[in-house]
């Protein structure tokens, strides 16, 4: 209890004790790898070049962080307000569903460009759509939003499958998705962006929803830190019992935020939707919006700490897969295990380093 | 509390020392929290440490018990330097606390919070029956009645405040810290634990007793020592010093600590509560057919020992909470239905009891609170903040008002109480409300800043406004008030004027009816 208030430069808050506890999570996620008989070094290796080493890689672990941006920011917004949305892979999965029906109606008719404002607000109105009802129930009810949001995930998921098992599947195929989306409907790929880089993105979907996810990052901090409705939320969130005292109306803050976190979850849906197999498919969320706590979490709720985290989980996503083709004896079951020791170290134990570095540090400060 | 010894060690440097500090030294990275602390406490003595808040004292007493490690010194018990890693090595070595806010399981009964983590052994029943017995002997030795059946969140907070000192003696403690031990009891009760307190010393026990109220370490210390910015600057036998001196001690300058003000010259009607029924959240009636009115230029008391539904009575003004029934008007117009932004709008101004859960929050840069409550005013922006705005106003709060260290930037948790609270004035008063509610204004304030903020309160009762005041300082309600309201139970019991005797308000305070 003593070390929790003693200050800490900006530096080794937000520098050192995230590296360190990357370092330690990477030392562990060694031991596993040591422990089946593969050389650790080795396996760092392979993973940091399937993310990193070429511009298809590099093209792989940006459209993967562009999910976690997305999922990331909806959390991220939720907890300013005090709330845990943990219900952005169903408002994603139902985002799809928006960003699906725009393409499909427009997609013979318009180029991209006209379809995607349409498909962004598509996506982020059944994304919100989904978060709007736990959000009723915490504002008007007090239904505890945790349960409520996992619960809808449950539901979302029955409801797609329907969806795309009944409605939307292509007569005759055994495949339960939506037809293709024709040029109209589908996001351009960023090859210029690699390009410019002097790579090639090759088979790589990374598409233009990245950019709209770095336009969304901007778009979230303004909202956060210059607006008067962030300015409630994040009342809200430090202190209810202030944002009362203050006249700040809880029913209409916790409804606003939750459909803003809601719509960003619902955009994250263009990414593979509309940007990477130009049509709606089963389970395409992928526990893209369980990823996104943790993003958030590491990234300290801040819009700059949300990229560098989804980075980091795109590298461990995209550099995983190469390393399990690479290495046999590794599985995907074994990233996952390595993606879990980085969410435990980063985000739940967060913490844990920090007495016995304000100890280090006063040490060498004091004197 | 028989064969008691009569005290008479007047020359206590003849004791021999219970606790002695040796160049006690402190650090929070920039923060010196305590500079080479030298302080000897006589066995058999009560000892009070005064200091500003933010002076050091909490910290030294936390070194004490373990809760911080000192940068360097040593801590002697009974001539032996000892470490003190927890407070389990503290508990060890004699030392209790009885911290200001109870550490008490409410619904657990006094027996087993006397025991809880020293059960002694697996099995229950065998430590029970042996704890019974010492309690017994605990309680029939320092005169200190409590019913060990009892479930706590039934007894008074007096009786509470002693389940704790049976707890630290049952212990083992040798020395008692006690950490503000009268903010939450009636003047009846303080007297009782004073008495308590004097029956331990008597009995051989060394007694702490850290205070902010200069009444209480001339009533029962024998020897004070004054904090000032984490340095002790002068230990003093109380009969030695007066009241004055160690005021002045403590802020370094002369206060003044009476409250100059003029005669009242009250107007119309301003603030009206009519037949007003308050439920807290289980529906227990916290305000109970309440009916009062506060005028321009006066200032109106309300007295009462906390709990006593003067912080439902405040929430239910500024709007916060509402009414199962009742009326309250401001000047003449019925607020029903009015959230606290809308009667901010009519010019009600609240200074929260809890400037950290209410009043402020902790987590953002001071100009961020300098505009809470307000921050829908158009001067500051439309859908965006008009930052140039609010720190611009800001600072000048921060100057008029003398904050300190007067920064806009700076996280409000790291100011100090005291300018904690000129914040929540600042901010209000600034608006230049008609009607002001004010809870407990100076709670957790130094004196400095005690002073400043009664003159402006004064300030704005000379101006025409209307002012509510709720404290459970009697001496501030007294000393501010022109007329005073005594609640018990929910219920205004009788009214005085501001030259109220404190017998008289004492007994009305503990529902005796005067």
């Amino acid at each position: 209890m003593s070390t929790a208030s003693v200050p800490l430069p900006a530096w080794i808050n937000y520098g050192l004790i995230p590296l360190l506890n990357l370092f330690l999570a990477f030392f562990f996620s060694g031991l596993v790898v040591w422990a089946i008989g593969e050389s650790p070094f080795e396996a760092l290796k392979l993973l940091l070049a399937g993310a990193l080493g070429r511009g298809e890689g590099i093209g792989f672990t940006l459209f993967y962080a562009t999910s976690f941006i997305f999922t990331g920011l909806s959390v991220a917004v939720a907890i300013h307000a005090g709330l845990f949305n943990i219900g952005s892979e169903g408002q994603a999965y139902l985002g799809g569903l928006g960003a699906a029906l725009v393409a499909l109606s427009l997609d013979r008719y318009v180029p991209w460009y006209v379809t995607m404002p349409f498909a962004i607000i598509g996506s982020a109105l059944f994304g919100a759509a989904c978060a709007a009802i736990p959000a009723w129930l915490q504002a008007k009810r007090g239904s505890h939003i945790v349960i409520t949001t996992i619960m809808f995930n449950f539901i979302v998921s029955s409801l797609m499958n329907y969806i795309l098992v009944r409605v939307l599947i292509v007569p005759g195929k055994m495949a339960p998705e939506s037809r293709t989306f024709l040029e109209g409907g589908q996001l351009p790929k960023l090859d210029w962006l690699i390009g410019m880089f002097g790579g090639r993105l090759g088979a790589a979907p990374l598409n233009f929803s990245f950019l709209v996810a770095l336009v969304m990052c901007f778009l979230v901090w303004l909202l956060i830190w210059r607006t008067k409705l962030g300015y409630e939320m994040r009342t809200l969130g430090h202190s209810p019992t202030a944002a009362s005292y203050a006249g700040m109306r809880y029913a209409r803050i916790v409804m606003i935020t939750m459909l803003i976190s809601g719509g960003l979850a619902g955009m994250m849906a263009l990414n593979p939707v509309m940007g990477a197999s130009a049509r709606l498919q089963i389970e395409f969320v992928g526990g893209a919006g369980f990823v996104g706590i943790a993003v958030s979490l590491m990234g300290r709720n801040h819009p700059a700490g949300i990229i560098l985290a989804a980075l980091l989980f795109g590298v461990l996503y995209q550099g995983g897969a190469e390393l399990s083709f690479d290495m046999p004896t590794i599985t995907r079951d074994m990233i996952v295990v390595i993606q879990g020791l980085v969410i435990l170290f980063a985000g739940a134990l967060e913490y844990m380093l920090r007495p016995a570095i304000v100890r280090v540090y006063q040490q060498i400060s004091g004197k | 509390m028989t064969g008691k010894a009569p005290h008479l060690s007047l020359d206590l440097s003849k004791n021999e020392p219970a606790i002695e500090l040796v160049g006690i030294d402190k650090k929070f990275g920039a923060v010196h929290a305590n500079k080479n602390i030298n302080l000897t406490v006589a066995k058999g003595s009560i000892h009070g440490i005064i200091g500003e808040n933010g002076a050091g004292k909490s910290t030294l007493m936390s070194i004490l018990y373990g809760f911080y490690q000192a940068d360097q010194g040593e801590i002697r018990i009974s001539g032996k330097p000892v470490t003190i890693r927890d407070s389990q090595a503290a508990i060890a070595a004699g030392i209790g606390m009885v911290h200001q806010h109870f550490m008490l399981v409410e619904n657990f009964t006094v027996l087993e919070n006397v025991m809880l983590g020293a059960e002694g052994g697996q099995l229950l029943r065998q430590g029970v029956s042996s704890a019974r017995k010492e309690l017994k002997r605990l309680e029939d030795d320092y005169g200190l009645d409590v019913d060990p059946d009892a479930v706590i969140e039934e007894l008074p907070v007096g009786r509470q405040q002693r389940v704790e000192i049976l707890k630290a003696l049952y212990r083992g403690a040798e020395i008692l810290i006690l950490d503000e031990p009268t903010g939450v009891l009636t003047p009846a009760e303080a007297d009782h634990l004073f008495k308590v307190l004097k029956v331990l010393r008597d009995q051989g026990k060394t007694i702490i007793l850290i205070t902010h109220k200069l009444r209480e370490i001339m009533a029962i210390t024998d020897t004070v020592s004054v904090m000032r910015r984490g340095e002790i600057v002068a230990t003093r036998k109380t009969t030695e010093t007066t009241v004055e001196e160690l005021a002045e001690l403590m802020v370094g300058r002369r206060v003044l600590l009476r409250v100059e003000k003029g005669d009242a010259n009250p107007g119309k009607v301003l603030l009206s509560v009519k037949n007003l029924t308050v439920k807290d959240s289980r529906g227990v009636t916290m305000v109970d057919d309440v009916s009062f009115d506060v005028r321009a230029g006066e200032i109106v008391g309300i007295a009462g020992v906390a709990g006593n539904g003067q912080s439902e009575l405040l929430e239910a003004i500024a709007g916060i909470r509402k009414p199962a029934s009742g009326e309250i008007l401001l000047d003449g117009k019925p607020t029903a239905g009015a959230d606290p932004a809308e009667l901010r709008e009519l010019g009600l101004a609240h200074i929260p009891e809890d400037r950290h859960h209410m009043g402020l929050v902790l987590k953002f840069e001071e100009y961020e609170n300098s505009i809470l409550g307000y921050h829908r005013e158009s001067r500051f922006g439309g859908a965006m903040l008009n930052l140039d705005e609010i720190r611009k106003q800001a600072e000048d709060q921060i100057e008029k008002y003398d904050i300190r260290p007067p920064n806009p930037r700076l996280k409000t948790a790291n100011f100090s109480g005291g300018n904690q609270q000129k914040i929540v004035v600042a901010r209000e008063i600034e608006r230049n409300p008609d009607v002001l509610i004010i809870g407990q204004p100076t709670r957790g304030v130094d004196i400095g800043a005690i002073e400043f903020i009664h003159k402006r309160i004064i300030e704005m009762r000379d101006a025409g406004k209307a002012v509510l005041l709720v404290s459970v300082e009697l001496d501030e309600i007294r000393s501010l008030s022109d007329r005073i309201l005594v609640m018990f139970a929910g219920k205004v019991v009788g009214e005085q004027s501001g030259e109220a005797n404190e017998q008289a308000l004492g007994l009305m305070m503990a529902g005796i009816a005067a």
